[in-house]
């Protein structure tokens, strides 16, 4: 359909006058838009209150279809279960996966009792879950990757926490509203995990990548010890994520590491547990070095 | 004896002629709606591990600003791209600025061809699509090198394969927002 002619005629001062009005309130948006833009890369912070709001608001939506999804499973395999074998199929592969991430989970718990029995004193508890919650989104059209749970401040959330599927990890709470929290998935390319092989202590950083794989970089540099198939597992460092959660599977050897695909897959989770910050205390002095300046090497 | 008259005689296809007119409710109502509907795509139950949805609202404003100029208004990139950052996990501010310069830029275009068929319209979404997603990954915080664009080509390939689909959708729509539902007194 052509334009309506509203730029026709010359005489008509009013219609003339409104256009330009038109473009000025439009490039003033754009301009707001790119002020708006600045402050929130420079403050990623700034409008989270107001963004926490309207995803608190807009959860029911979410966890309806989220909902829907797992009451969904069932019904439809009530009824397809008579020929659909390959999805049974699909269903004890994942099983049998669950239980190889176990396996590599035990013996990587194995070493840590090992360890932990060589210098005594320094057992840290199993971390209890602040909360269940089910994964009611993600950014799916983002070139960021964040998931939305349904749980926030009144359940206990709080940001950097850690959120674990029965699979491993699955991210860390950024943003923490009332009723639902913004998570940030290990595939976001801000997302750093330290890692080691779950049958040795090869240390590594678990960096996200665009394509939803991980780039496993290796700390110490030299021979690359990584084999295809290798499960890392969180280290523990840092103080943010226990140790000793599945995260990923090496799957190409590279130079410097491995590209690596995550265990647990975000879209075949349904709930997902909330735990608290692992070493609270090893987080905040982490945060507080840099600014006080005062400890040096 | 005189033959009764075509009972569609004074009908079309948005309803009777007769005593009835557009409401203006859903004459303007249905395209806001329709795209902040869009904007609501990551609360659907998909967790996708790489950028692969399409950015619906995105692509909502592009269809109904191609198929009918003059329905939206100039600024409207303002007020639709602030909604869609509340959710589309890109930093604010990023959607208000790509969405209002999309807006004057096919205002431009508008002036320069007025007349077009749904191929050139389709080629002017592609290329708007593609500007977009590189734009808004470029601003998105994430980090840029050349694995970002890898990834983001199935969400491109998808976008240009969805705009027909998508086009189709806002006639329908368009069609629903013309019904003649108004009772003039």
């Amino acid at each position: 359909m052509a334009p309506p002619n509203i730029r026709g005629s010359s005489s008509n001062r009013k219609a003339q006058l409104s256009v330009f009005t038109g473009y000025l309130v439009a490039a003033a948006g754009a301009a707001i838009g790119a002020a708006l833009l600045i402050i929130s890369l420079w403050q990623p912070q700034a409008v989270a209150g107001l963004r926490t709001m309207v995803s608190d608001a807009a959860a029911p939506i979410g966890q309806a279809g989220a909902s829907a999804r797992t009451g969904g499973k069932s019904f439809f395999d009530a009824i397809a279960g008579y020929y659909r074998a390959g999805s049974k199929n699909a269903a004890l592969e994942q099983e049998m996966q669950i239980a190889r991430v176990k396996l590599a989970e035990a013996e990587a718990l194995k070493r840590e009792n090992l360890r932990l029995k060589a210098t005594i004193g320094l057992s840290a508890g199993e971390a209890k879950p602040v909360a269940l919650a089910r994964l009611i989104g993600s950014t799916s059209s983002s070139a960021r990757r964040f998931a939305y749970i349904s749980a926030g401040t009144a359940d206990g959330v709080k940001p950097e926490m850690a959120v674990v599927s029965p699979m491993g990890l699955v991210g860390r709470v950024l943003e923490a509203g009332g009723h639902s929290s913004r998570v940030m998935l290990l595939t976001d390319s801000e997302s750093m995990v330290p890692v080691r092989r779950a049958k040795d202590d090869v240390v590594a950083f678990a960096e996200g990548r665009a394509d939803g794989s991980l780039r496993l970089r290796l700390i110490n540099l030299g021979i690359n010890p990584i084999r295809k198939g290798d499960v890392f597992v969180t280290s523990g460092a840092g103080g943010l994520f226990r140790p000793n959660v599945a995260v990923a599977v090496a799957d190409v050897v590279t130079k410097d590491g491995a590209i690596a695909r995550v265990i647990s897959n975000p879209a075949a989770t349904d709930y997902v547990s909330i735990e608290p910050v692992w070493q609270p205390d090893a987080v905040r002095m982490l945060r507080v070095q840099p600014a006080s300046g005062k400890v040096g090497p | 004896m005189i033959d009764p008259i075509n009972p569609r005689a004074r009908r079309d296809a948005f309803g009777s002629k007769i005593n009835r007119d557009h409401s203006a409710l859903l004459a303007f109502g249905v395209p806001w709606l329709s795209i902040v509907l869009g904007s609501l795509t990551p609360l659907l139950p998909i967790i996708a591990p790489a950028p692969i949805v399409p950015p619906l609202a995105y692509m909502l404003l592009l269809a109904w600003r191609l198929m009918r100029p003059g329905l939206l208004p100039l600024w409207a990139g303002l007020p639709f791209g602030a909604f869609d950052d509340l959710f589309s996990g890109q930093p604010f501010g990023s959607g208000v600025l790509l969405f209002s310069l999309t807006l004057i830029g096919i205002e431009l275009l508008d002036m320069r061809f007025p007349w077009r068929s749904f191929w050139q319209d389709w080629i002017i979404a592609i290329g708007l699509l593609a500007a977009y997603l590189v734009l808004a990954a470029l601003v998105s915080g994430a980090r840029v090198d050349g694995e970002l664009y890898y990834a983001l080509m199935p969400q491109f390939v998808l976008s240009i394969v969805m705009f027909p689909l998508v086009a189709r959708i806002v006639s329908m729509l368009d069609r629903l927002r013309l019904l003649r539902v108004r009772r003039l007194a």
